[in-house]
């Protein structure tokens, strides 16, 4: 799968342009970023790849990055591209 | 029930706690000056034997100074707890004491909602946590805990009446596998408990955390125990986790055990209860004041704090969980008049 499909989840969810850099985005790095958005961003990711995070996992979910890696854990591997 | 955060004895948990305690202490006193003064003032001489021994501040400074133990570049999350005078409890966590205090609070709650998120009901309204700017520490207390479920529901409409149908319809798709409950202790009452009772609606699946205090119950002749007995008896729910906790301590929450009326301290905290007149550490079974401890603050000398609430240790070591067992009695006379759910996560009725 395409790492384009978790910008475009992390764009829609956090309400940035459809041009938004987003790869180093970071939790609260961004204002729209917040904890209320969070939630938003747990629930969307989870539609689009059909997982379920654990409550350690929302926690942990703190960049980018670290949503890349944990998609990968649930066994949805995103390549660049 | 398993747990990784309930695990030390008293006698373990006092050698650890007070050895990181010290360290901590001696950290803040390095990095804030305010508190350095604080501590030269009290003219403590050697090293505390004990955790009582550690020197406490009284929980509404943080109301007057600004206490902070890391650069202003480095914090990112300036928490605060509104109190009806207008003053104000100013908390500053960095990065890494945001991540700790989160981590905490999820492994201290896992021990009752285990690791899975939960369909969850929050007995609030939406709109509590929907201006980001400047939203309620009811609000904050909400969204800190919404974490914990998906597919949300908001029990309260935007005039604050509970959404019958909304909440049958919840109970439909989830009623029959475990969901969690999260609400301010009165509102779990006015608002699940009394429309779950006269629609005849099953809580039995439920885990309910709440928090917030009885005093805007006592007219009604609700304690805990009849909070318990009703909520059981008329809709099923008995699985039932009161907690108290604090801004200035956040990510530290004293959990009520499976077995109902008593508050158990995490590994990571603990608790003292002194006597009013002498300060001294309060018997088994004698009301007091509440000292909290916690390893948590690492960005604020928030470590040992004496609170503004009254309270009774029932036991050591011999409960559902090791270590002390307490309640809440409610706010000491002379503090001042705090709204219940206008505190972060409550217990400050």
């Amino acid at each position: 799968m395409e790492l384009q499909r978790l910008r475009v989840v992390f764009r829609t969810a956090l309400e940035l342009p459809d041009n938004a850099a987003v790869d180093s985005l970071e939790y609260r790095g961004i204002e729209k970023w917040d904890s209320l958005a969070h939630m938003s961003l747990v629930a969307a990711i989870e539609d689009e790849f059909g997982v379920m995070l654990d409550t350690d996992e929302v926690i942990d979910l703190s960049s980018f990055d670290r949503a890349r890696q944990i998609l990968e854990k649930h066994g949805v591997v995103l390549l660049a591209d | 029930m398993l747990t990784d955060v309930f695990t030390r004895t008293q006698p373990e948990k006092e050698e650890r706690l007070r050895g990181e305690l010290v360290e901590l202490l001696g950290h803040h006193r390095r990095h804030c000056p305010p508190y350095a003064r604080i501590l030269d003032a009290l003219d403590q001489d050697g090293e505390p034997a004990t955790l009582a021994d550690l020197p406490w501040l009284p929980v509404r400074l943080f109301k007057t100074r600004k206490l902070s133990s890391v650069p202003d570049d480095e914090v990112i999350r300036v928490l605060t707890s509104s109190g009806t005078t207008g003053e104000v409890s100013r908390i500053h966590l960095d990065r890494a004491a945001a991540a700790t205090q989160s981590r905490m609070l999820a492994r201290t709650l896992g021990t009752v909602l285990g690791p899975r998120r939960l369909p969850m009901i929050v007995v609030d309204r939406s709109g509590v946590v929907g201006d980001r700017r400047s939203y309620s520490a009811r609000g904050a207390g909400a969204l800190g805990m919404v974490n914990f479920g998906r597919d949300h529901l908001w029990l309260l409409d935007a005039d604050d009446r509970p959404d019958v149908a909304a909440l049958k319809e919840f109970l439909g798709r989830h009623g029959d596998s475990p969901f969690l409950v999260f609400g301010f202790t009165f509102m779990v009452w006015r608002y699940l408990y009394e429309v779950a009772r006269d629609h005849g609606l099953d809580l039995s699946q439920g885990i309910l955390v709440h928090s917030g205090g009885w005093k805007k119950l006592v007219d009604q002749a609700v304690d805990n125990a009849e909070f318990r007995r009703r909520l059981g008896a008329d809709t099923g729910l008995t699985r039932i986790h009161n907690f108290y906790g604090m801004v200035e301590q956040i990510g530290t929450v004293f959990l009520e055990g499976p077995e109902g009326g008593s508050l158990y301290c995490p590994d990571f905290a603990d608790v003292i209860v002194r006597d009013p007149v002498t300060w001294r550490e309060a018997p088994i079974g004698t009301p007091g004041v509440i000292e909290v401890l916690s390893t948590l603050p690492t960005s604020y000398p928030g470590n040992v704090l004496l609170t503004e609430d009254l309270g009774v240790v029932h036991g050591v070591d011999d409960g559902h969980w090791p270590g002390k067992r307490f309640s809440v009695l409610g706010r000491l006379p002379r503090a001042e008049a705090r709204g219940c759910s206008d505190t972060y996560v409550g217990g400050r009725s």
